[in-house]
């Protein structure tokens, strides 16, 4: 059905903190290894040790300068990684658009999920989404998606603390969070309340759940620019050595 | 977004091929045309050939055509679902109606029924396929006031020039045959010059620093996720260079409009004959193959706005 369940009270998702990820890709790499066995998989790869490599992926980081340049303020000038992937939005358009059903939303936790049995790879649902977050797979003639790791987060078989999607688990400075974004005491609401998070393209009126943590100010260094000052006493012997070394 | 032929020829032909049918079923009906046995199977057997052509070339491009009867079952809420039971459902009363024109010989009494019934199915077709793009919130190009009109209105216009060019020689192009095809093209041409006028000059835009959460600060890329295109970039990043997107709007007004509005009006004016129809109708359709290139080759989507494009 790909009419919209009633609002989910529970609201899964993730909180992308922009400030700490250094864009090192291993969300990707570990959200590739997890889902090509997983519920919507496999994530085919084209060509892989051709000249043209493509494939599919549910997770993709990019990276950008802000205030780059001669003009840029040193204050705000930064490098951010940006880690993109599916929203899981409240009003997904993906869904409405799609003709056969594939496409729905679990009324149990907000998740967006595609029938795989049911896609006729129209491609429309990748259209309907401003955030490229749907890939097509040439292979199957579906259309693929991230699950949110459906297949980890309720999984028994799994100790409780990797109950987790698999970008989350594995990210090595914290950036990512997952948690219930329907309710206000979670520990992800709070850290979106505690930073100012940002919804992608709100005025679109999605309703994206996942939430990103734009990166803190980080204004004049406490007490000022410090002279460099030789490594070792100016009456070292050794000091002659020094003097070559560009600083 | 990327021009695909199968979708551009299957929107051309089957707005040509809806515009004809619906204006044969509602002339039919009228009593305007002649209930010519030969003038309905070439009428009727283009428009439904058309149709028929258009909806074969748009499941070439799915990726899993053997589940296309899934297509049918989510009218409640997708606009690609309506548009397929739309089009099926419109050929009851087109398949009726021409039997018993091109069968009977006859376009009256119930067969002036199908024929109205006809021209309703076909105008929903259309406006279902036109609402498949406006409704895109993601497409700036097409989420706005002029794609449903367009649809409706381009798909009016060739099928009126093809029933002035397929009625001559018939000796059937009575007045309003001849007269519709010069106040549709200059309707389409009027729309369609709005329509550009309003895309190069709408001052709200989505943004690179909406898309990314960043509240300030210029942004620009510095790396992608990927080293080689991906589905995204194929499908939707596709680019027209501004200047070759100058030609082809220029190659539109001259091909679509100028032309066949000139040699509508002379065929009008009794001045020309089947000939001019002909070419009216050739030039008309080919131009509006080149007018649907460019709606999807100019249209930017958001997902750009990560590929950096600095709005869409």
């Amino acid at each position: 059905m790909t009419t919209l369940p009633p609002p989910t009270p529970r609201r899964l998702g993730l909180v992308i903190d922009l400030d700490t990820c250094v864009g090192c890709q291993g969300c990707v790499t570990n959200c590739k290894e997890w889902n090509t066995g997983g519920h919507m998989g496999p994530l085919t790869d084209l060509d892989p040790y051709g000249p043209k490599v493509d494939g599919v992926w549910f997770n993709r980081v990019h990276s950008f300068e802000i205030n780059p340049g001669a003009e840029g303020d040193p204050e705000t000038a930064r490098t951010v990684h940006f880690p993109r992937s599916c929203l899981h939005c409240a009003q997904p358009d993906c869904v409405t658009v799609c003709p056969t059903g594939a496409s729905y939303k679990r009324a149990e936790d907000g998740i967006v999920l595609i029938d795989q049995e049911r896609c006729i790879g129209c491609k429309l649902c990748s259209w309907a989404c401003p955030y490229g977050a749907r890939e097509y797979d040439p292979d199957a003639g579906t259309m693929k998606k991230c699950t949110l790791c459906v297949d980890r987060i309720y999984n028994e078989t799994l100790p409780e603390a990797e109950r987790q999607p698999a970008c989350v688990l594995t990210c090595p400075s914290r950036a990512r969070h997952f948690g219930d974004l329907g309710d206000p005491d979670s520990a992800v609401s709070r850290l979106v309340a505690e930073r100012g998070g940002q919804a992608l393209l709100a005025e679109l009126g999605y309703g994206p759940v996942n939430v990103y943590l734009p990166p803190r100010r980080k204004g004049p260094p406490p007490d000022g620019p410090r002279e460099l000052t030789p490594a070792g006493p100016a009456d070292d012997p050794l000091a002659w050595l020094d003097r070559p070394v560009p600083r | 977004m990327h021009p695909a032929f199968s979708v551009i020829f299957f929107t051309t032909a089957s707005g040509a091929g809806y515009g004809l049918l619906a204006l044969m079923g509602l002339l039919g009906a009228a009593q305007a045309l002649p209930a010519d046995r030969w003038l309905g199977l070439l009428g009727l057997g283009l428009a439904l050939g058309l149709i028929g052509g258009g909806l074969m070339s748009s499941s070439a491009h799915l990726g899993r055509p053997e589940r296309a009867r899934f297509a049918f079952s989510q009218w409640r809420s997708s606009w690609l679902s309506r548009e397929a039971v739309a089009a099926v459902a419109t050929f009851v009363p087109a398949g009726l109606f021409a039997l018993g024109w091109v069968g009977l010989g006859r376009t009256d009494g119930a067969m002036a029924a199908f024929g109205v019934l006809s021209a309703a199915g076909a105008g929903l077709t259309v406006a279902a396929t036109a609402m498949i793009y406006a409704s895109l919130k993601p497409i700036p190009h097409w989420h706005n006031v002029f794609t449903l009109p367009g649809y409706l209105l381009f798909g009016l216009m060739t099928g009126a020039l093809w029933l002035s060019a397929l009625a001559h020689p018939f000796n059937a192009a009575g007045w309003a045959v001849r007269l519709l095809p010069v106040v549709l093209v200059a309707a389409a041409w009027g729309l369609k010059a709005a329509c550009w006028r309003h895309l190069d000059s709408r001052p709200e835009r989505l943004t690179a620093n909406r898309a990314l959460g960043l509240p300030e600060g210029r942004v620009r890329v510095i790396d992608w996720p990927h080293s080689q295109a991906n589905y995204v970039l194929k499908e939707m990043g596709y680019q027209v260079a501004r200047q070759h997107a100058r030609t082809l709007r220029l190659a539109t007004h001259a091909l679509a409009f100028a032309l066949p509005l000139a040699l509508s009006l002379l065929v009008l004016a009794g001045a020309a004959g089947g000939g001019a129809a002909l070419l009216a109708a050739l030039a008309g359709t080919l131009g509006m193959g080149l007018e649907r290139w460019l709606f999807f080759a100019e249209a930017r989507h958001a997902a750009t706005l990560y590929y950096g494009a600095e709005r869409v």
